[in-house]
Formats: C-alpha cells, structure tokens, sequence
C-alpha cells in the first residue's frame, strides 16, 4: 500500500464570529502514526473532522501527497474514520455494515465478500458476520467499526478518541492491537485523544493543541522532557512549579527569589540566559519524580539545590509514594519510588527536597 | 474516589428498601383490586360480551354462522373491503405528506422547521369528521378548487368523490402521526451514523435511503400503523360524507336500525378489534430489539445544513402547499361559521355572526356537557393513572404488570365496540336506588370516554413517575413520612407536569370523540359539543351553527393543549438541574 503525507498548512476554522482553529500547520509523515492531544476544546476534533471533510475550513491548505483536498466532499476523499461512538449502523448486521463502503464502490460480489471475509479475519471477528452490533461487546463494537474502515483500504485512518468507550483493561489491550494493526498495513494514522498516556504509548509523534492553536509537536518524549510552554508541560505528564522573580544574571546562572524559600543561584543555558531579564517573573517547572526527598537534617548532595519543605499528605500508589510537600507558600508534588523496607515521610514532618537543575525548564510570562 | 465511596454506601441502603417493598400492604391490595375492578366492568366485560354474541348461536352454542353470513354477504363484503382500502391508501397518502416534512426539519436549518413542527399538529386538534364538510366545499364538485379549474382550465379533479374523499380527509388529519413518531426518531440519530456512511464513500439519496430511513423506520412504522387503526376505526368521517358502505358506519346502521341483538354488529366488532390488534402487533413487531435512537450522551444529532437560496424557496413552496392543504379543513370550517352563503362560489358570497348566536342559544348545554364530560373521565383517567403508575414502579404486587396490559388494550378497541358492549352488558341494569336505565345517562358516556382515554393518561403517568428518582422518596421516608404522606407530599407534586400533561390529553381527545358517543347519547339534552356538531352538519342548514360549535371545541382544546404545554415547559424547566443530579 502506497503510504500518504498529510498536511495541513495554515489552517484557519471558524464558527461564526468563534475561531476554533488559529493557523494549524502540520506535517505528517507517510505511514506515521500520530497523535492529537488536547482538553476539550481545544479543536483536535474538529482538525479530524476536517480532514475527514465534516468541517471546512476557511483559509490554508489541507494536502495529500501535495494534493489540495479542501474542496472534495467527505465522500470523495477515501479517507477512513472510526468515530468515538463506533456508529456502527444497528439495522444492519455486523458484515453488511462492514460491507457497506464495498457497496458503494459498486465493487462486485466475489470481492466483497472475500474483502469483507479477510477484514473481519483481521479483527478476529469470523464468526460475529450474522450479528447485529447491538449483540456485540465494546471491544468487539470498537473491532466492527476498525474492520468496517480498513475494508475500502483509505488512504489515511483517523480514530476519534478511539478508546474513551472501553473499560481501563481492554483500552490497554485494544491500544496495542490497534497499533500493530497500524505497523501491518503501514497507513498514516491520526487519532484524537484527551488522554496523554494513551497518546505517549501508541504515537510516533503528536501535537498538543489548546484553545485552537499547536503548542509543539514532536515525539511522546520530546514533548515531556522538553515542552516548550507551561501549557504543554502541564498536560503531558504531572509538572511541578515554583513562581520566583530573577535577582541577578550571571555567566552561566541565574539567582532566583522563590518566596518562602529564599535566594536559589540555578545553573542555566546560555538560552535560558538570552530569554530573561533581571526582575522578571518567572516559573520553575520540573516532574515530581525528579525531586529528592530527605529528612530535614540529612547530609545534602551539592548536585542538588535544596530548600525545606513540611509534608501535607502522602498517597501510596504503589511503585512510589506522591507526597505533597509545602514549599514556602507554594505546594509540590514529590514522588519517591517504593521499596520494601523504605520507611515513608508522616504528614506535618519537616523534610529537604533537592533539586536537579539540569531536568528543570523555565518559563517566563 | 468521593463518588465511588458515596455509591457504595448508597447501595446496600437501596437494596435494602427493594425488600421492604417486598411485602405487599393492605392498601396496595386495595388499590390494585379497585383499579382492575374497574378495568374489568367497564373494559374487559363489555368487550368481551361482544366476543362472546358475536360467536353465540341463538341456543348459547358456539358457532361461526355470524361470520359466514358475513362474508357472504355482498354488502359486508364489499364494506371490509372498502375499510381495509380506506385505512391503507390514507397511511399511504399520510406518509407522503409526512415524511418529507419530517426530513426537511432534521435536516434543514431553516425557519419553516417550526412551522411545520408547530402547524404540522393542528390537525390532530380537530376530528376529521368536524372538516369533512367543509373540505367538501373547498375541494368537492363544485367546490372552491374544482370551480377555479374548471373556469381557467376547463377541468376537475374528483377528491372528495366516494372513497377518495374518505382518505383524503384521513390523510391530512393524521399525517401528523407519522411527522411526530418520524420527526423524534430522525432526531435520535446520531450523526456518526450518518458520517460514517459519507466517510465510506455513501452520498444523496443513497444516504437517505440506506441508513437514515431505515435508523429513522421504527417511528415510521409506529406512526404509520396508528394511522391505520385510527382510520380503520373511524366512524365519524365516513358517517358526514355519507360512505356507509364501510365497517363503523355498517356496525353503527346495524345496531340503530335492525337492534341490539342483530348478530353482524357484533361480528364487524370483532372484525376492527381484529385488525387494530393485527396493526399493533404488526408494529411492534417491526420495533421488537430496534431501539435504533442511537444518539449518545453528548453526541450530536445528524448535522442540519443550510439551504440554497433557491433549495429554500423551493423548501418553501413545498411546505406552504402542505401546510395550505393540511389546514383547509380549519380554514374552510372558520370561513363556514361566518358564511351566510356559501355554495357553488370558492368563498363565501356573505359573512355573518349569526351562527354564533345560534350556538350559544340552542348548544350552549351542548358545550357545558363536554366540559363536565370531559372533565371527569379526565380526572378520572389520572387518578387510575397514578394509581396504576405507582404500582407497577413501586410496589411488588403480583401480576401488577396486567394492570398496565389491560388498560393499554383499550387503545385496540374501537369506540363504537365499547358503546355496544356497554349497551348490551348493562342493558336493563338501573342505577342504584332509581328507575333510570346506566346506558341511558351520561354516565355511561363519561365512563366510555375515561375508558377510551386512560392509556394516554396513563403513559404519562408512567414517564412522570419514571423521572422521579426513588432516593427522593427514600429521603422523605427516613425523615419520618408515610408511604401515603409521601405519595401526597413528594410525588405526586413531582410528578405534577406529567399528570397535567395526561389530564389534558385525555381531556382533549375526549371532547372530540364521536364514535363512542353516538352510539350512547339518548337525549339531545345530554349531548355533548361532538355529537352536536355532528347533528349539525346532517342538514344544509345546520352547516353554519355546526361550524361555529367546531370552532369552540377548536379553541377550547388549542387552549387547553396550549396551556398544559406552558405547565409542562415551566415545570419540567424548574426540575432540570435536580434531573441532572440523579
């Protein structure tokens, strides 16, 4: 199968007087299997109900292989989606539903029926053709409305938070199928997710959205290692932040005020250097599982910068515990991986956390 | 985690009220017994003495002589037919009317959609039997259509001849059956549905035919098949337009003129209570396993588009002629209530308010029955309503559930079978303490009516009662009610705007119904307005005061409907958010 670029260059969409998408540009690689995140809102649905062609856009482009598809109706574009709710059509059984785009193609019966027969094959659902969906679990709903798309072999598949309607189990077991699905036959791949998890597991790469606007794309660890925004740090992952106002730049640090903790000298980039000013506000933001917890008077590593916390409240989860520590009069989450034996901090108790600069990012404004 | 633990703790509490209501208490007996005692006497029994003539020699043997003699005979013959005729090509017509007016307001988003949604149902405010003569001045042989054609284009078109005149009144009275049932399942749809399709490539007519049709069949089917019984049932339309060779109208000959105990009355009753329940089951039957209202909790419905300014007048057009048609019975019977002259001339030669004052002279008891009538089958019909509602929901009464069968049967009994049942099962029973004859009161008729009414009350009690969350009553117990006082003092308030809506429509639906009425009116002094306007509109003369009576009861139900829908709105408006909280 000959595989697809999509991209969309300076897409503009708005309701009315509403914008819901500001300037979307993106390109995705042939064969890619991408992610689009965001909240609710955020427009990620209705970038893919664009590119499936339920949306217009306004103004940009929206190109297959360099090819303008902007003005094709949804029926031209043989472009597959399977949509959240499945849509599975209930008058009909399970191998008519998936037989229907074959129809429409006026293929004839021969080839439908071995289509339809290697798809369901596929998905593992042989012996479900007589069904009606109704009678179906939501796995094997969800496995109808994949096969009923991948029959009439689209150019590109978009899946609409694909696996918000199953149980925790079977999203996690659905998520690898349908991603080695996706290896097998090699189509570009989109799909729309509030869920950073599901997103970091199974995307290439993905682009966060937020209010209409792509914050950053890149790959599931690009984004969390290094957002480029407060937006994005905070949506991929749990992110930490201390709000504190710069004193003083010097060659290869800054000295921030942190309040309640006083004067912190962080080493920095030369480009964390260029971006601040003296007396600007800014936030240091760094993961939870990247801090150091110690007992208040413990004997302190230098690599670390460390400042006096007094511990809130504790949640076991497990492979670690998430403390929420005081920190002056802002609150950290700190995770502190779990073994047996290790003893755990009691709320109320005093306790050091330690920094890494090098896993801290800033952000000003 | 908060939610989680709260639903825990609610659980066991729950189940343990489950087995409370376990035990059944005397007052639930109570209740159950006097509510199937009615059923019984005023439902089961008289329609089941029909069966039982209707299949009885004159020796009290079985016997199947009466449908033989039926069927043999040319007249009866050709009367089942014509009824069977009849029904079909009006649910036919109805379907043409209905279907693209349903579709235009699912899928356009334009103005005309509330027009149709709120002019579509005025038919159904009317009985047809009250339109068919004035229809016949307007579309008739001489009247205003066939005159203008046949002045500018030298021809006429036989609408309202013999039984084309039947089905084309039927048609536009009940069309709004089918748009109702159509309109909400169309709107169910969820707009993936549809989406899918185009995404596999499926388009135009295709589309309409290979998945919106069928996911919206369902209403269709159920709407269609209600048009059927209610046209096959009809005895008012074809008694005005003087089709007697159909079913009701030969019942109702046969009962008047040969008697009570004249076996083909009977026979033709068993006959229309037949194919009501044929339809019925023929409909649910198609709706079995086909919940096909897909739309999802925060899904969207099918997407609606906008028109082409051409496409839109054309929508336009369309409608308008519809609605134009749908609404000339109303026109026509409001312009024959100010006419002093209106014959062979497309409007009336001269206006006039007399027929007014004639109303209010001679009928004026007329309309004072209907709201009496009425008005205690109606109320009536809720307190069975609530009664059944709240047993079957909320009580482990054996075999609660028949209580619901037996009242909904009552929808598969035409109103001219449960006048003759009455009439035979009570004849020569006198009301307690004096000489007067039951069948010869209105109470017979108020009976007929509540009997007749009490599945729309009903249904509406039920979906009321549905709504209101059991906690709300578990709460008024725990703080020390009783299973009466919260009854009183929680649900039946709650249950308010369902019990107003079921009320008014038995009300309303009441005060237009004729065929049970005919049949047991015995003085002209215990009339009410339906049978009146039908006494009306047997004489030339009569037309204009039979007019200006369809108008009052055309105002009064419009009235009533308006104002219940305002309760409704208002009340259903205030419960919202605690709706969203269960």
């Amino acid at each position: 199968m000959k595989k697809v670029r999509v991209q969309c260059q300076n897409i503009e969409l708005s309701y009315g007087s509403t914008p819901v998408l500001k300037d979307v540009s993106l390109d995705i690689e042939p064969g890619e299997f991408f992610a689009l995140l965001g909240p609710s809102g955020s427009g990620k649905s209705t970038l893919l109900r664009l590119i499936a062609g339920f949306n217009r856009h306004q103004r940009g482009q929206l190109l297959l292989d360099g090819v303008d598809i902007s003005r094709q109706e949804p029926w031209q574009r043989n472009i597959g989606m399977v949509f959240q709710s499945y849509a599975l059509w209930p008058h009909m059984t399970v191998w008519d539903n998936v037989a229907f785009g074959l129809v429409e193609r006026k293929l004839d019966k021969a080839t439908i029926k071995a289509k339809v027969g290697a798809a369901l094959e596929l998905v593992g659902l042989s012996a479900f053709g007589e069904r009606r969906p109704n009678q179906l679990s939501g796995g094997q709903q969800q496995r109808v409305a994949l096969a009923r798309t991948i029959v009439i072999e689209p150019q590109v598949l978009l899946l609409d938070e694909p696996l918000s309607n199953l149980d925790k189990t079977l999203r996690v077991q659905m998520r690898q199928e349908l991603l080695s699905l996706q290896r097998r036959l090699g189509i570009t791949t989109i799909f729309v997710t509030h869920d950073q998890e599901e997103a970091m597991t199974t995307a290439d790469r993905m682009a966060v959205l937020e209010q209409g606007v792509v914050q950053q794309v890149g790959a599931p660890a690009t984004l969390y290692d290094y957002p480029v925004n407060a937006f994005v740090a905070n949506f991929v992952g749990t992110m930490n932040t201390l709000q504190g106002t710069v004193r003083a730049r010097h060659a290869d640090s800054l000295v921030v005020d942190v309040a309640g903790v006083g004067d912190l000298q962080i080493p920095v980039s030369a480009e964390v250097l260029r971006r601040t000013a003296e007396q600007q506000t800014v936030r240091l933001s760094f993961r939870p599982h990247t801090l150091r917890v110690d007992v208040a008077d413990a004997r302190q590593d230098a690599r670390y910068l460390w400042m006096p916390g007094t511990v809130e409240a504790s949640e076991f989860l497990g492979e670690f515990t998430r403390y929420r520590v005081r920190v002056g009069e802002q609150r950290l989450s700190v995770d502190q991986p779990h073994f047996a034996g290790l003893s755990s901090f009691v709320p109320g108790g005093a306790v050091s956390l330690g920094l890494e600069p090098t896993q801290m990012r800033f952000f000003t404004a | 985690m908060r939610d989680s633990s709260v639903a825990a703790v609610a659980g066991p509490q729950r189940a343990g009220l489950g087995l409370r209501l376990g035990d059944v208490s005397p007052g639930v007996w109570l209740a159950g017994g006097l509510v199937l005692a009615f059923l019984l006497l005023f439902l089961v029994l008289p329609v089941g003495r029909v069966f039982i003539t209707a299949f009885l020699d004159v020796d009290n043997s079985f016997t199947l002589a009466h449908f033989s003699a039926f069927f043999s005979q040319t007249l009866m013959r050709e009367a089942f037919l014509n009824s069977l005729y009849v029904a079909v090509m009006s649910a036919l017509f109805a379907a043409l009317i209905a279907v693209p007016l349903a579709y235009f307001t699912v899928r356009f988003d334009f103005r005309g959609a509330i027009l149709i949604q709120t002019l579509g149902v005025l038919p159904l405010i009317m009985p047809p039997f009250v339109g068919a003569v004035a229809l016949q001045l307007i579309f008739g042989r001489s009247g205003s259509l066939n005159l203008l054609l046949q002045e500018w284009f030298g021809f006429t078109l036989p609408i309202m001849e013999g039984l084309n005149g039947v089905i084309f009144v039927e048609a536009i009275h009940y069309f709004p059956f089918i748009l109702m049932n159509l309109t909400v399942a169309l709107r169910n749809i969820d707009g993936a549905m549809e989406e899918a399709a185009m995404n596999l490539g499926c388009k135009g007519w295709r589309l309409f035919w290979r998945v919106i049709f069928p996911l919206g069949l369902p209403g269709f089917v159920a709407g269609a098949s209600l048009v059927f019984v209610k046209v096959f049932d009809d005895l008012g339309t074809p008694l005005v337009m003087g089709q007697t060779n159909m079913l009701a109208p030969q019942a109702y000959l046969r009962i008047t003129q040969v008697g009570l105990e004249d076996p083909m009355g009977y026979v033709i009753s068993v006959i229309m209570i037949g194919f009501s329940i044929l339809a019925m089951a023929i409909s649910a039957q198609a709706l079995r396993g086909r919940d096909f209202s897909t739309l999802q909790k925060g899904g969207a419905s099918i997407q609606k588009r906008r028109l082409t300014p051409l496409g839109g007048f054309m929508a336009y057009a369309w409608i308008v002629l519809i609605l134009l048609i749908t609404l000339s019975p109303h026109i026509g019977v409001l312009l024959l209530s100010f006419a002093k002259v209106w014959s062979f001339s497309p409007l009336p030669d001269a206006y006039t308010l007399e027929h007014y004052a004639t109303v209010f002279q001679d009928s004026s008891g007329m309309i004072r029955n209907t709201l009496i009538y009425c008005g205690l089958a109606a109320g009536l019909d809720v307190v069975l309503g609530v009664t059944i509602a709240y047993l079957i929901l909320r009580t482990r009464l054996p075999a609660r559930q028949w209580l619901d069968w037996i009242s909904t049967a009552s929808l598969a009994v035409p109103g001219i079978v449960l006048a003759i049942g009455f009439m035979r099962l009570f004849k020569g029973v006198t009301l307690p303490g004096t000489e007067v004859l039951i069948t010869g009161t209105w109470v017979a008729i108020m009976l007929a009516y509540a009997v007749r009414r009490l599945p729309y009350a009903l249904r509406s009690c039920m979906a009321a009662l549905q709504q209101v969350h059991i906690s709300l009553e578990e709460a008024a117990e725990s703080l020390g009610a009783t299973k009466m006082r919260t009854i009183r003092r929680v649900v039946v308030p709650l249950m308010a705007g369902g019990i107003l809506a079921g009320f008014v429509t038995s009300f309303i639906t009441a005060a237009v119904e004729l065929s049970a009425t005919i049949l047991l009116v015995s003085a002209e002094s215990q009339a009410p307005m339906s049978y009146g306007i039908y006494l009306y509109m047997q004489s030339v003369a009569g037309r204009g005061p039979g007019a200006a009576l369809g108008v009052l009861a055309i105002a009064v139900v419009a009235l009533g409907t308006y104002l219940s829908h305002r309760f409704v709105e208002r009340t259903s408006a205030l419960r919202a958010p605690s709706k969203e909280h269960s």
